[in-house]
């Protein structure tokens, strides 16, 4: 089993990210589970949501305390909420930020960063950065195929508002598929 | 058993219970004093004062269980209540 | 065909191909999403329910006492503060003998104030005459609904059912689940077939006062059905396994129980975190199994004592607490098990939404060994002092 945590503030889709993921997941051929980390949602309050992927049936019901992977939509949250704890040796960190990051990141972990706010705003015109995340999941993690990704997209979201995200996705997969 | 299944029970049970037996005084109506004013028809409470021809009250004594409140309300005191010969 | 899906979207259309004629409920954390899914079918015209919006819980489960005396398959759902408010029409919905069903999305009851998890709502409303269901996961809480109805509206039984599932442990959880088609659910639950009904051609009065005279024999006849449930459930299940292929024809459930000297009881969708963790203990030689209990009300007494007849010690997680005694299944379990020699031991564990993970299932077997019981676990000692 693989374990996704991410991180982020009310109103920026971290919910929405996880439950895509897992359908992407799904549609991909695994057993997939998303949950959020239940709170009292406000808008900008750190929140967190969970993935869970396994090649059979997922009965663990506790919350993520060892990912393998994290998804940090906001490096302010750094300071805020230990992001990186459990976070296991060899597990990928991708970390929406613009700047280059003077954070002790944890010893054996890859780390990803990329200006997802501002392909965000290039593609939707607004600063929400789950679905762009997404795309620089699949490429990072090979969890989820930017295809079953495009598809979960659609199902969520209509018309313009999906292809907008796919193009969001689609051109941080390619940045995070560049870099590597 | 008096109910059914989930306390259920069919309409028309209250008929069977002949509540006259109960009564100790009986009303007895004084139709000289009577205005037809209805107050003691609306204010029984088995439903056994009705009306005649004339508008008169008269009472069916196989339901009037003796309560007295059509003598205490009747604003003509044209209701006496009379101990009952068994 | 298998589905990925939020529990509660799994569940409102597994609600949907169950035909209810009338849905009436108020929306309540973390019940929302159930209702609001019914609301949009019925307004859509994808079932054919008259949808009752209402202005209170204890409202929702009249306007379904009614309905269903008036001959309707009903369905509600609530959670927490809503069940108390309903306390009394539960009664009378059982006392009536009306086969109403509502999800409990089961979450603490306040206060403090909560909208997490724990399964207080459902448990202190077990002495009311409800069946209640416990589901471990998203396709057990969609299929028990079909199976809640098929047992309710058994002439032989009669009794309303809760379904209760962990609130956002489950409803809120995307996961794969195998919803039956229309067809599938039609062959499985026939329209609903009422034993009497309200009919102003055919007048009948429901619900009339019982003197003491009568009053014992109307409540021992509830206990009888609820008994009679016993067998009626794993017929059902039975009847589900062979439709469909999914198993809920018992009461309870073992997993890796047959060598086990330590059982761990759980009810709902911790006992997922369980059997994963018994499989890790299993890995490190010790031998542990789970006894599920899918079937709170009636209490299988005597499936337990079967079931646990072998084990030197059983642990009982409970997450609810009847306060000045103990959990609600360790009485139970300690009830069943009454002159056996087992050790039975109770944990509260879990309340409020507080985190539940393998290790402490490991934590708890290690105390039930050691004869450390009857107690909260995880305490937060920080907070108390």
């Amino acid at each position: 089993m693989r374990e996704l945590r991410i991180h982020g503030r009310g109103g920026q889709g971290s919910v929405t990210a996880a439950e895509l993921i897992a359908v992407a997941a799904f549609e991909g051929g695994v057993f997939a589970q998303a949950f959020p980390a239940f709170g009292v949602e406000r808008r900008g309050a750190p929140v967190q949501a969970f993935v869970r992927f396994d090649t059979k049936k997922i009965r663990l019901r506790s919350q993520v305390y060892e990912p393998d992977y994290i998804i940090v939509q906001d490096s302010t949250l750094i300071k805020d909420v230990n992001v990186f704890l459990g976070l296991k040796e060899g597990g990928i960190a991708i970390i929406n930020t613009e700047k280059d990051l003077s954070y002790p990141f944890p010893k054996g972990v890859k780390v990803i960063t990329l200006d997802a706010t501002s392909i965000a705003l290039k593609h939707l015109g607004l600063p929400i950065t789950n679905t762009t995340l997404m795309g620089a999941f699949a490429a990072a993690s090979g969890e989820i195929q930017l295809k079953a990704l495009e598809d979960a997209v659609r199902r969520r979201f209509s018309g313009d508002l999906a292809g907008k995200n796919i193009a969001a996705a689609t051109e941080a997969y390619q940045a995070v598929k560049g870099a590597a | 058993m008096a109910m059914g299944l989930g306390c259920t029970a069919r309409p028309g049970r209250s008929r069977e219970n002949k509540t006259g037996s109960w009564r100790v005084f009986r009303p007895v109506f004084v139709h000289e004093k009577c205005t037809r004013c209805g107050m003691c028809t609306t204010v029984c409470p088995e439903g056994c004062i009705m009306e005649d021809e004339e508008g008169l009250p008269v009472t069916d004594y196989d339901y009037c269980k003796g309560c007295g409140l059509c003598a205490e309300e009747c604003p003509s005191e044209a209701v006496e209540m009379t101990k009952e010969e068994k | 065909m298998l589905e990925i899906m939020e529990g509660s979207h799994a569940v409102a259309e597994a609600v949907g191909r169950c035909r209810p004629q009338v849905i009436a409920a108020y929306p309540i954390t973390p019940q929302t999403h159930i209702v609001e899914a019914l609301a949009d079918m019925a307004a859509n015209c994808e079932i054919d329910a008259d949808y009752i919006t209402v202005e209170s819980e204890f409202s929702a489960l009249s306007a379904c006492l009614g309905a269903s005396a008036a001959g309707s398959r009903v369905y509600s759902a609530t959670t927490s503060q809503g069940l108390a408010l309903m306390f009394e029409v539960c009664f009378n919905c059982a006392g009536m003998r009306l086969p109403v069903v509502m999800s409990i999305v089961n979450r603490a009851m306040g206060a403090p104030l909560s909208i997490w998890n724990d399964q207080q709502d459902s448990i202190s409303l077990r002495d009311s005459g409800w069946l209640q269901l416990y589901a471990e996961d998203n396709q057990e809480a969609t299929d028990l609904h079909y199976l809640a109805y098929k047992v309710a509206e058994d002439h032989r039984i009669l009794l309303p059912s809760f379904v209760c599932f962990d609130g956002f442990i489950l409803s809120h959880t995307y996961e794969p689940v195998d919803t039956l088609t229309q067809e599938q659910a039609d062959s499985y639950l026939p329209p609903f077939r009422p034993y009497q009904r309200l009919d102003a051609a055919d007048p009948v009065s429901f619900g009339l006062f019982a003197s003491p005279d009568y009053y014992m024999e109307f409540r021992y006849a509830i206990d009888q059905a609820l008994d009679k449930a016993r067998s009626v459930i794993p017929e059902a299940g039975k009847e589900f396994n062979e439709m469909f292929g999914r198993d809920y024809s018992g009461l309870v459930e073992e997993y890796r129980l047959d060598d086990a000297d330590v059982a761990i009881v759980a009810m709902g969708s911790i006992c997922g975190t369980v059997k994963d963790a018994i499989d890790e203990m299993r890995d490190a030689g010790k031998r542990v199994g789970l006894l599920k209990i899918r079937c709170f009300r009636p209490f299988p007494h005597k499936e337990v004592r079967k079931a646990l007849s072998g084990v030197t010690t059983v642990a009982v997680l409970d997450k609810n607490v009847s306060l000045g005694s103990r959990g609600a299944a360790a009485l139970e379990v300690r009830d069943a098990l009454y002159g056996s020699g087992v050790s039975v031991q109770g944990y509260i564990i879990g309340l409020g939404g507080r985190d539940v993970r393998k290790r402490d299932i490991a934590s708890v077997v290690a105390k039930a060994e050691a004869g450390e019981g009857d107690i909260y676990y995880g305490l937060r000692q920080e907070v108390l002092r």
